[in-house]
């Protein structure tokens, strides 16, 4: 409960904004056009970097869900939440980007033909419902418990549901990862590796943003009962939220 | 554990017979979904894939229904507070549960098939009908794991009947696409088409991968 959270935060977030700046840069000056799709291509360096992260991120709130069923240390459920949510965030980003980039080159925004948009939206509905599952159990303990067992069925689910649909579906998505490493010429790759590591630096910065501002919250709110017993001060129960509370 | 079983089961089966809610409630609705269906595709006759796919979300929809009943006895009387305090092992609560969703998807598929095969499906169902109950009864285990899993998880929620069904859609999207695949060639206009393997692999896949995951964690979900 003691440990200092957010040390280190500010080297974090400095490495973070000069990757992503260098990404960006790379994408606009170094990386070439895509000879078939021209400059629209260039979004597969958000989308895919979007997409990758998201999905590590929900399967990270699933082990996160198991480390609390097994200590029961509030704190793994508050890092389970704020990687679920933060997830959400960023799927939201691949799904947008996803279907920008359809329409630039296939020409409509969305489409059926590509698995891996299409499993991404299923997983996006069945974690959209991971907020309204949480505020729908006022028992805090049981609110964590509940949340950490639909963690590890959805973290088990992701890879289970790529497999279904990809098998459903044809082939027409861009393998960019393939068992070969792909048909990118190198610059592009390198493109590729710098803003996928970015992205994942900017989740994890957000993330411990998200846990120390969280913690620093509950603290204060503990201070304040502190000061205000004593007194005859009546303190208002905290409204009642999907996000867990220590 | 076995005996444990085998009381939970008794005891729901006894309820069902004496008040039937969940059984013929998810055949209705299943009949009732079929004509809606007739109206609104326009269609007298249909065959293949779009067979296929009415029949499993007709089947999914019901399903649903049954998942949302599954713990409601247990919730309104007092049942889970008897069988924390009974010295048994909790997974014998899943285990009855799921079996017991199984049976009744079971029943209520041979009432549906046979209404299906009535009101809507062109060719006959009853030739291709072991593949058929081999497709059913590996997508029965998958959503009797996941039913009995979404069911527990949600009747402690204030939100039952709305988490119920945004939970287990999604969920059970991988099972609708194996088994409306495979079910789509069998019921094929002029002679069933053969059977693919890599469906049954995926729904045998998905049991087996929810099947161990409920064993695991289900515990956690009736603690109190």
């Amino acid at each position: 409960m003691n440990a200092v959270f957010g040390r280190g935060l500010k080297t974090l977030s400095l490495i973070t904004v000069a990757l992503l700046v260098g990404a960006f840069a790379m994408v606009f000056f170094y990386a070439p056009n895509d000879a078939d799709q021209g400059f629209i291509q260039k979004i597969f360096y958000l989308h895919v970097p979007l997409a990758i992260v998201a999905l590590f991120g929900f399967v990270a709130g699933g082990v996160y869900g198991i480390k609390y069923l097994r200590t029961g240390d509030r704190m793994h459920d508050l890092r389970s939440y704020v990687a679920i949510h933060l997830s959400l965030i960023l799927a939201v980003g691949a799904l947008v980007t996803g279907s920008i980039w359809a329409r630039g080159s296939w020409g409509v925004w969305w489409t059926w033909d590509e698995p891996t948009l299409v499993s991404f939206l299923i997983v996006f509905l069945l974690y959209a419902c991971y907020q309204p599952l949480r505020f729908s159990i006022e028992d805090p303990e049981r609110q964590a418990r509940y949340a950490a067992v639909f963690a590890i069925i959805a973290g088990a689910f992701v890879p289970l549901n790529f497999m279904a649909v990809r098998m459903a579906e044809s082939l027409v998505h861009p393998r960019v990862l393939s068992t070969t490493g792909g048909s990118m010429p190198s610059d592009m790759r390198i493109t590729f590796l710098v803003s996928t590591v970015a992205m994942a630096c900017l989740f994890i910065t957000l993330w411990k943003y998200e846990l120390a501002s969280k913690h620093a919250t509950f603290r204060l709110r503990a201070l304040k009962r502190r000061l205000a017993d004593g007194e005859d001060a009546w303190t208002p129960n905290p409204r009642r939220s999907a996000a867990p509370t220590l | 554990m076995r005996s444990a079983v085998g009381a939970l089961i008794r005891k729901d089966l006894l309820l069902q017979r004496r008040t039937p809610e969940a059984v013929p409630a998810m055949v209705l609705f299943s009949i009732g979904t079929f004509v809606l269906f007739h109206f609104a595709l326009d269609e007298r006759e249909v065959s293949g894939n779009l067979a296929s796919g009415i029949l499993w979300v007709t089947l999914l929809f019901a399903a649903v229904l049954g998942i949302n009943r599954l713990f409601v006895s247990e919730r309104e009387e007092g049942g889970f507070d008897g069988f924390l305090l009974a010295p048994v092992d909790r997974t014998s609560m899943l285990i009855a549960k799921a079996t017991l969703l199984f049976l009744f998807l079971s029943v209520v598929e041979v009432f549906v098939l046979a209404a299906f095969a009535i009101l809507l499906l062109g060719p006959s169902p009853w030739g291709p009908l072991p593949e058929l109950t081999l497709i059913l009864a590996l997508a029965n285990a998958g959503i009797a794991v996941i039913g009995t899993l979404v069911a527990a998880l949600a009747i402690q929620t204030r939100a039952r009947d709305l988490i119920v069904p945004l939970l287990a859609l999604p969920l059970s999207v991988p099972l609708v696409i194996a088994a409306a695949r495979a079910c789509a060639p069998l019921l094929t206009e002029g002679g069933a088409g053969a059977l693919e393997a890599r469906w049954l692999a995926i729904l045998g896949l998905y049991d087996l991968v929810f099947g161990l995951l409920a064993y695991a964690i289900f515990d956690f979900l009736l603690e109190e």
